[in-house]
């Protein structure tokens, strides 16, 4: 498998060159069709790397690459979604999953003619995560879950390469966070879409995840690596075995190092 | 419960009948004299009286208003555009803007007299450059609070400034716009009011002055009346704008806080 993101010996500031270093020797590769987790202690510039890798910041030292290009410019073949679902509220479900298309070409051109069309890949996007007949509600009509799915929609809605998710479920109560898992899990075995996702949460990461990347505390680094060899598909079930336990238990003593 | 929100639907027609009538009494009983507060009824007596000069004086008093508050929402919404688009134009701009507010517009008309003589055009100045600045900053703060989030994620895709602002900023921004017009209406009478009252031979505000030197004591308080029923009007027809254009921000709980 060649890389389909790589970090390669990335170090960045924010406030200029003399500012505060937020990551530092940053060296990640991810694999297309791979989902990545990265962990960390809060503050290690998690969210730093969700920038770079996107095409958002420009490291001062080392080099971003994305499906075999160095990002110069944002790399308009990412989804991003984030804790805050950041919905429209001024539009509906769907027409908030099609502010995406009127942004990436060459939909964008194609969006006012063909409304109907793209209305019914929303629809159907909407239905793949069990959203199917909520398209007309307002955002301030669902639930803290459903809006948070809408979000998911509205980041894979242009079918990108690369998913970037940051957090994306630590607003939410455990049991939607746990049906949302699965959601994302059946997105990514259906799509093969390459997934980034930057989380504190240890037991969705290994749940998740082919590979986590534990970073240490600012300026960040990746201290580990770990491969998640547990066979997919995995069900929830999954979480209460031993295996996974212990999968989480050793990252967590490697987090409360990186703390340090 | 329904007399209740019968009872709730009345009561601002109650409380006011309720003080002009506690006005009222409060004159006779007291035996205030009328040249010091006048009893409603001899208000209302100088509204029958001079009904003519009100109706002329108050038509141009809303006329000058009415055109300085359009130059306010036409400037301020563009001001208020380039404030929140660039963040340089945001700096520079903004000490100019917090002197000028903080100046009294009072002492900008003798200014405004020197430059366009008595009347109609520094009556229009004064409403206009008092009820600019709350739209200004109402519609900078609307695009300066988009969600960093949501522009990370359309910038990702590519999205151009102008997209971002076509697409999130500007709709965000209308709650934002037509609140501060109800601030602005009222700040706009002030304005014209003001001027008329110092360099006028029209309008409210030059009638005031003038039933004060002809001691008409009765006849000022109907033009305070006149003012404030223009006034209400105004604001409630700006209360309907906003609840008419921005029905989404109102049932979603934008910007409330």
């Amino acid at each position: 498998m060649s890389a389909f993101v790589t970090l390669d010996g990335v170090s960045h500031t924010y406030g200029g060159s003399d500012g505060m270093l937020a990551v530092e020797g940053l060296d990640i590769a991810v694999a297309k069709g791979e989902f990545a987790a990265v962990v960390g202690p809060s503050g290690c510039g998690k969210s730093t790397l969700m920038k770079l890798a996107t095409g958002l910041q420009f490291p001062f030292k080392g080099t971003v690459t994305v499906a075999g290009q160095q990002v110069t410019q944002p790399v308009k073949i990412a989804g991003m979604a984030f804790q805050a679902p950041t919905l429209l509220p001024w539009r509906t479900t769907v027409e908030n999953l099609l502010l995406p298309l009127e942004i990436v070409p060459p939909h964008r051109q194609r969006i006012r003619r063909n409304k109907a069309e793209y209305v019914a890949r929303a629809e159907k996007l909407l239905a793949s995560v069990g959203l199917g007949g909520f398209g007309g509600k307002f955002p301030w009509e669902l639930s803290g879950g459903m809006q948070q799915r809408t979000s998911l929609c509205r980041a894979l809605i242009h079918e990108p390469q690369l998913l970037m998710l940051d957090e994306p479920f630590g607003a939410l109560d455990a049991f939607t966070r746990e049906e949302l898992w699965c959601v994302i899990r059946d997105l990514h075995a259906a799509t093969g879409i390459t997934v980034i996702l930057v989380t504190h949460d240890l037991r969705e990461a290994v749940f998740l995840a082919d590979r986590v990347f534990v970073m240490s505390s600012r300026p960040g680094r990746i201290v580990v690596e770990r491969r998640i060899e547990l066979p997919r598909p995995r069900d929830l079930d999954v979480t209460y075995t031993t295996g996974f336990q212990d999968i989480v238990h050793e990252l967590r003593g490697h987090i409360v190092k990186a703390r340090q | 419960m329904n007399r209740r929100a019968l009872i709730i639907r009345l009561s601002p027609w109650l409380f006011t009948i309720g003080l002009v009538v506690i006005w009222e009494a409060a004159c006779w009983l007291f035996e205030i004299p009328v040249f010091f507060l006048p009893p409603p009824t001899a208000i209302a007596q100088a509204f029958v009286e001079f009904w003519r000069p009100i109706w002329r004086n108050s038509l141009f008093t809303l006329t000058t208003t009415m055109i300085g508050f359009g130059l306010a929402v036409g400037f301020g919404l563009l001001l208020g555009l380039v404030i929140g688009w660039s963040r340089t134009i945001y700096s520079g701009i903004y000490p100019l803007m917090i002197g000028f507010n903080a100046i009294p517009k009072v002492a900008v008309v003798p200014i405004l007299v020197l430059w366009f003589g008595i009347g109609f055009v520094p009556a229009v100045l004064t409403a206009f450059l008092i009820s600019f600045f709350p739209i200004v900053v109402n519609v900078a703060t609307g695009l300066a609070t988009i969600e960093p989030e949501l522009e990370d994620v359309l910038k990702a895709l590519g999205a151009s400034k102008l997209d971002i602002m076509r697409k999130v900023g500007i709709p965000r921004t209308l709650p934002y716009f037509f609140g501060s017009l109800k601030i602005s209406i009222t700040l706009a009478f002030v304005g014209s009011v003001i001027s008329e009252s110092i360099a006028s031979n029209y309008g409210i505000g030059n009638l005031m002055l003038q039933a004060q030197a002809q001691f008409q004591v009765p006849l000022i308080f109907a033009g305070l009346v006149a003012l404030a029923v223009e006034g209400i009007v105004m604001y409630w027809a700006m209360a309907v704008l906003e609840a008419r254009m921005t029905r989404w921000a109102q049932r979603s709980g934008f910007a409330q806080n």
